[in-house]
């Protein structure tokens, strides 16, 4: 039987308490992509600056939720912030796969398939370098929750999404 | 006779099981009621011994399923005070029943120029149907706002009425708990000319319901938040209104007959029962209400009123200002709805910890996220009270509050 305290680590309250890049940006220059869990109303708002490298020079986290989804949020902006868009694609592959997420069991979904994690093996997470952000693995055993520490990497992958379709 | 809370528990198996070595305080009944063991080994028994497709069949499994499944509406005609059996109308659920008056009556009667009006208490099933039809038909929809403390603001009805052919409103808030004046609602509805459609899902369950007292047109509820099973709902509506509109689904069961040319729907309420209907549900329903009227409607009522005033009692003495108890705050306008907002943690964590002391609530926007956007919560934690909780239950929610508020204090 999985703990309170294999969900809500000391690290996961942090960041929940005092949230790292939250705010907004103004529209334009940065892109805006808002998330939502259609299940709880937690509301997830991705503002996002790339540069010509496509390198995410500036992001900020607005919206509202539950201490996964905001913590989650929080680490996810601090993870990718000064990191190439295909950086941070690879990083969502691996924190799905801690999320026990995969993305050949998403199946027939178009969008999921696209985010390109070739090469990465995404099922062995120990090897990708997610620092805070894998504080989030006890959520995996508590699989309610998983759509909470996720809604902010769906989020950001919709705004990759609408930024390259231009 | 007083009111056995234990008794009644002894009747609903889902209720002795443990949880951690626990007893399990469930209080999410205004989601889903559980349900007692009449109401399962009804639906047995008709499975085992009387199964077969309603009506048309001449052999005598089909008379006897028939035979069960039209008793189950008389049953539930009589329960609502219902003037004819003819008028109760089996559907999916709530939200189908909905469906079925937007898809049937508002889209015959609505259109460009037209208004209804909805209260901000609405869950989704009263609002999403139509808004989808007004898309279509361009009619407005205006908005019965709220007072401070949940209950509906009255000021502006009749301005809102003028010129509105049909009232929605919640007979109790699934969210706020709040009871609403269905008559005068009812009256003044009338006074202009429109038409008033009850989502009655959460005050059916727990209160005596009488139609025609009500000055109700439409009544729309479902069976699985009254001790039934999922899968069945009803919709109730005045004779003479149902038998002017023209059918919802197609199919089956809903005709007089049909050629190459075209059709001939049936009489109601076989018009609006397309396809084969929920039928050991139906029955199903019919033993529900039947073990509630053994109870006794007053009796659950009352026995609410206490639960919920020593739950709005006990929750303050015990958590102070740190927890907010939105809606009503005396418990007779109110049913034993509560939705909770404990300072600084979010409702979605409170569920978690409530969870690991085996408290059953519901974390959320209960569907109904414009009387959310109204009050300023993006979700609350909702307890439930209903027949089979006690006062161990409630005091079970309130340890598991204290020790969220400590789990998550800085
Ligand atoms: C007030 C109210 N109306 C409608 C519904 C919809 O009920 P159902 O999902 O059974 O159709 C609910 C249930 O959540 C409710 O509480």
């Amino acid at each position: 039987m999985a703990g309170l305290e294999d969900l809500y680590r000391e690290i996961i309250l942090d960041h929940y308490r005092s949230p790292r890049n939250k705010g907004s940006l103004e529209t334009p220059p940065a892109h805006k992509t808002e998330g939502f869990n259609p299940l709880c109303g937690d509301e997830i708002v991705v503002y996002l600056v790339l540069d010509d490298n496509d390198t995410i020079v500036d992001i900020k986290i607005g919206g509202q939720g539950c201490s996964i989804s905001q913590s989650s949020a929080s680490m996810m902006s601090a993870a990718v912030k000064g990191k190439s868009v295909a950086e941070a694609r690879k990083m969502m592959a691996s924190f799905k796969a801690m999320m026990s997420i995969h993305e050949s069991d998403i199946g027939g979904d178009g969008s999921e398939a696209e985010i390109g994690i070739g090469g990465i093996d995404a099922s062995d997470p120990a090897e990708l370098k997610l620092g805070d952000l894998e504080a989030l693995r006890g959520v995996v055993k508590f699989p309610v929750r998983i759509k909470c520490a996720t809604l902010s990497w769906n989020t950001l992958n919709q705004a990759f999404e609408e930024l390259s379709a231009g | 006779m007083t009111f056995d809370v234990q008794a009644i528990r002894k009747d609903f198996p889902i209720l002795h099981h443990l949880q951690d070595g626990r007893r399990l305080a469930f209080l999410d009944s205004a989601a889903s009621s559980q349900r007692p063991i009449q109401v399962i080994e009804a639906m047995d028994l008709l499975y085992t011994t009387s199964y077969a497709n309603v009506h048309r069949g001449v052999y005598r499994l089909a008379e006897r399923a028939t035979n069960a499944f039209e008793a189950a509406r008389s049953k539930v005609a009589a329960f609502i005070g219902a003037p004819s059996h003819d008028e109760v109308v089996f559907t999916k659920n709530a939200t189908e029943a909905i469906n079925l008056v937007a898809g049937s009556w508002g889209r015959a009667n609505l259109g460009p120029g037209d208004a209804i009006v909805l209260s901000l208490l609405e869950h989704h099933a009263n609002i999403v149907p139509w808004q989808m039809l007004a898309a279509e038909k361009g009619f407005e929809i205006r908005w019965l706002g709220l007072t401070a403390d949940g209950q509906l603001d009255l000021t502006d009805l009749d301005r809102l009425l003028d010129g509105a052919k049909l009232l929605g409103v919640t007979a109790m808030s699934n969210v706020l708990g709040t009871l609403t004046p269905i008559r005068v609602l009812a009256d003044a509805a009338h006074d202009r000319g429109a038409l008033i459609l009850v989502d009655a899902c959460q005050s059916v369950p727990h209160q005596p319901t009488d139609v025609v007292e009500m000055g109700a047109d439409f009544v729309a509820f479902s069976g699985h938040k009254m001790l039934g099973p999922t899968g069945i709902g009803v919709l109730w509506g005045r004779a003479e209104l149902l038998d002017a509109m023209p059918p919802f689904l197609g199919g089956g069961g809903m005709i007089l007959n049909v050629t190459t040319e075209g059709f001939i729907p049936d009489a109601v309420p076989a018009k609006f029962e397309a396809g084969t209907p929920p039928i050991a549900e139906a029955v199903g329903l019919a033993a529900a209400i039947g073990y509630l009227e053994n109870i006794g409607m007053d009796a659950i009522r009352r026995h609410e009123i206490e639960l919920t005033s020593y739950a709005l009692r006990t929750l303050h003495e015990r958590l102070g200002d740190s927890l907010v108890i939105h809606g009503p705050c005396e418990p007779a306008p109110r049913g034993g709805v509560l939705s909770l907002e404990l300072l600084d943690v979010h409702a979605h964590d409170v569920s978690q910890v409530l969870d690991e002391h085996a408290v059953a609530i519901r974390p959320g926007h209960h569907c109904a996220k414009p009387l959310m956007r109204h009050l300023g919560v993006p979700a609350t934690a909702r307890a439930s009270l209903y027949l089979y909780n006690d006062t161990d239950d409630v005091d079970a929610l309130a340890d598991a509050l204290v020790a969220a508020r400590e789990f998550f204090a800085p």
